[in-house]
């Protein structure tokens, strides 16, 4: 960057480095994006001439149930995708900032775990795990609850059943990111805090968590993102039932697609892409502000 | 740093149970691939029995001998192509005096947030228009574009953090940009190269959603699609099941085990935008 800047001279060759990356991105993401917000104003069923609507699909994503609860739906999700990781992330710092722990590689191992397996497996384990036989009753049996539910077939427990899985997934990301930031915290302040007779909760809110800011900021942003945008789990635990109760955007997207409803798949999908980048936008603030510090 | 003895005590205990949180569901599946062919499993247990069938079975059935091969093929296309254009663009956009670089960054930035779902929707309809589906390349393609923004951000960034020296005194001596990346800056950025490989590699071997819209034969399809098709059929024999979620996660979870560390700084990198 600085060389660039101090020669001062333009380099055209490098447009050329540029082209094949852009070209490729720009031909099967940019251009369909463009396709899909044109899609978003049609009626279309992808065979028949299509018919003008206007902003009609959008307002059937706030009016249609199916459609508004898909949004609701997400958002229930942020709960357990995000909000649930960075709080158990933030206790496992604020429980381990004051010791070393051995062994942490062997930790790490297993907490990025769920990070790398692919989320349709992860989905089948949990798929048998909520079933009658499967291992969440088998818990319950063992602090004397019986049950033989079908958690993933129950009107009210299905969302937060799927949610839970999120939660499985993301909180040892979290837990890992913020013990590695807590690391980075200057002693001084700890020590600081302990002469002024901090206890372990004050010290908490007043050296911990304003150092993991950052860190904070950035699992909001993956882990939003990641409920927002679900779909590989939902498709294959529970694919919207029981009743529309489970419907995300990007199912209700994928639904709508291979059911020649082009104009609400494309209207939900940019709905949902402007969720995606409010909450970016608004997540990486809480990084930034500390970088600029 | 002072902590008393309970309250070491008291932190690993919960390590410890926040592993075995994560463990118990991928241990319980393990176990119940190895149980007798349809039998009924409870929770985590141990087999009678060890039965080996369950894999055999679940491979033949689920075709996952092509399955697996089509996933083999798409991360050979998908892993290099995006490594060497994000390489590239990333050079151009970090090293070198681009015009409009900026607005080019901007572009690629946006691609980071934009989720699969809003390009799937003419991507399903103007592919079977132009009879591109169900070609494994065109997956390795659309699955390519959708990575490349990451790719090339993380790139411009690793050529941009870069002593600016050395290549100041190569282009004095009159070396070309393609011979200063060549001989310089790409040796140099090898290592954010490789933890870009990786995490390429993981999201192509795990890519769901793009893989379902763009090839509608579930039998052309790469390992955890088939893996998503094998379920409705089996849903009730558990032991095949898992035998199948086994063959599809234990490549990833090997090359996991062996590039640990890599794989880390992958998924760090990709939080850490």
């Amino acid at each position: 960057m600085k060389a660039g800047r101090r020669l001062r001279k333009r380099q055209w060759l490098g447009l050329l480095f540029v082209a094949p990356a852009l070209l490729l991105y720009g031909t099967f993401i940019l251009y369909p994006t463009a396709r899909t917000l044109n899609l978003s104003l049609w009626d279309w069923d992808g065979v028949n001439p299509a018919v003008w609507r206007g902003l009609a699909n959008y307002v059937d994503v706030v009016s249609d149930p199916i459609l508004r609860g898909s949004i609701v739906h997400a958002l229930i999700l942020l709960v357990f995708f995000a909000l649930a990781p960075v709080c158990f992330g933030l206790i496992m710092a604020a429980l381990l900032t004051r010791h070393r722990i051995r062994g942490m590689a062997a930790f790490r191992l297993v907490y990025f775990l769920p990070q790398v397996l692919p989320l349709i497996a992860v989905g089948i384990i949990f798929r048998w795990i909520y079933s009658p036989n499967g291992t969440a009753n088998g818990l319950l049996g063992w602090v004397g609850i019986s049950s033989d539910r079908a958690w993933l077939g129950e009107w009210n427990w299905a969302l937060p059943a799927i949610g839970l899985i999120g939660t499985w997934v993301q909180s040892g990301l979290c837990m890992m990111l913020f013990i590695a930031g807590a690391g980075n915290i200057h002693p001084h302040l700890y020590e600081a805090a302990r002469l002024d007779g901090a206890g372990p909760v004050r010290e908490f809110f007043a050296v911990t968590l304003p150092g993991l800011r950052a860190e904070v900021g950035l699992a909001l942003t993956v882990t939003v993102i990641s409920a927002l945008a679900a779909f590989d789990l939902v498709y294959i635990t529970t694919g919207g039932s029981p009743g529309h109760r489970t419907d995300v955007p990007g199912l209700v997207i994928y639904q709508r697609l291979v059911a020649g409803d082009l104009g609400h798949a494309a209207a939900l999908a940019i709905v949902l892409s402007c969720l995606v980048a409010m909450a970016a936008i608004a997540t990486s603030r809480l990084s930034k502000v500390e970088a600029e510090r | 740093m002072r902590a008393s003895r309970s309250e070491r005590v008291m932190g690993y205990a919960i390590l410890l149970l926040m592993a075995a949180g994560i463990l118990v569901p991928i241990t319980a599946i393990v176990l119940a691939a190895f149980h007798e062919p349809g039998a009924t499993v409870r929770g985590l247990s141990w087999p009678d029995t060890w039965s080996w069938s369950n894999i055999a079975t679940a491979w033949t059935e689920g075709h996952f001998s092509s399955l697996v091969g089509q996933s083999v093929i798409v991360c050979l296309i998908v892993v290099p192509l995006t490594c060497v254009l994000a390489g590239l663009a990333g050079f151009g956009l970090g090293a070198l005096n681009t015009p409009g670089r900026g607005f080019l960054t901007i572009t690629f930035i946006v691609g980071m947030t934009l989720p699969i779902e809003v390009v799937i929707v003419p991507l399903y309809h103007d592919l079977r228009a132009l009879h591109l589906t169900d070609s494994l390349v065109t997956l390795a393609l659309v699955e390519s574009a959708a990575f490349l923004p990451f790719g090339v951000y993380w790139m411009k960034t690793t050529f941009a953090g870069q002593p600016s020296e050395l290549s100041e005194q190569a282009m004095i001596d009159g070396a070309s940009a393609g011979q200063r990346l060549r001989y310089i800056q790409a040796p140099l950025a090898t290592p954010a190269l490789t933890t870009l490989a990786v995490l390429y590699f993981m999201w192509a071997w795990n890519q769901f959603l793009i893989v379902i819209t763009v090839i509608s034969d579930p039998n052309r399809r790469t390992a955890p699609a088939g893996l998503g098709f094998f379920v409705a059929p089996h849903s009730i024999d558990i032991p095949l099941l898992s035998a199948a979620t086994l063959i599809v996660i234990t490549p990833i979870v090997v090359t996991y085990a062996i590039l640990q560390r890599k794989f880390v700084a992958g998924i760090l990198a990709g939080v850490e935008r």
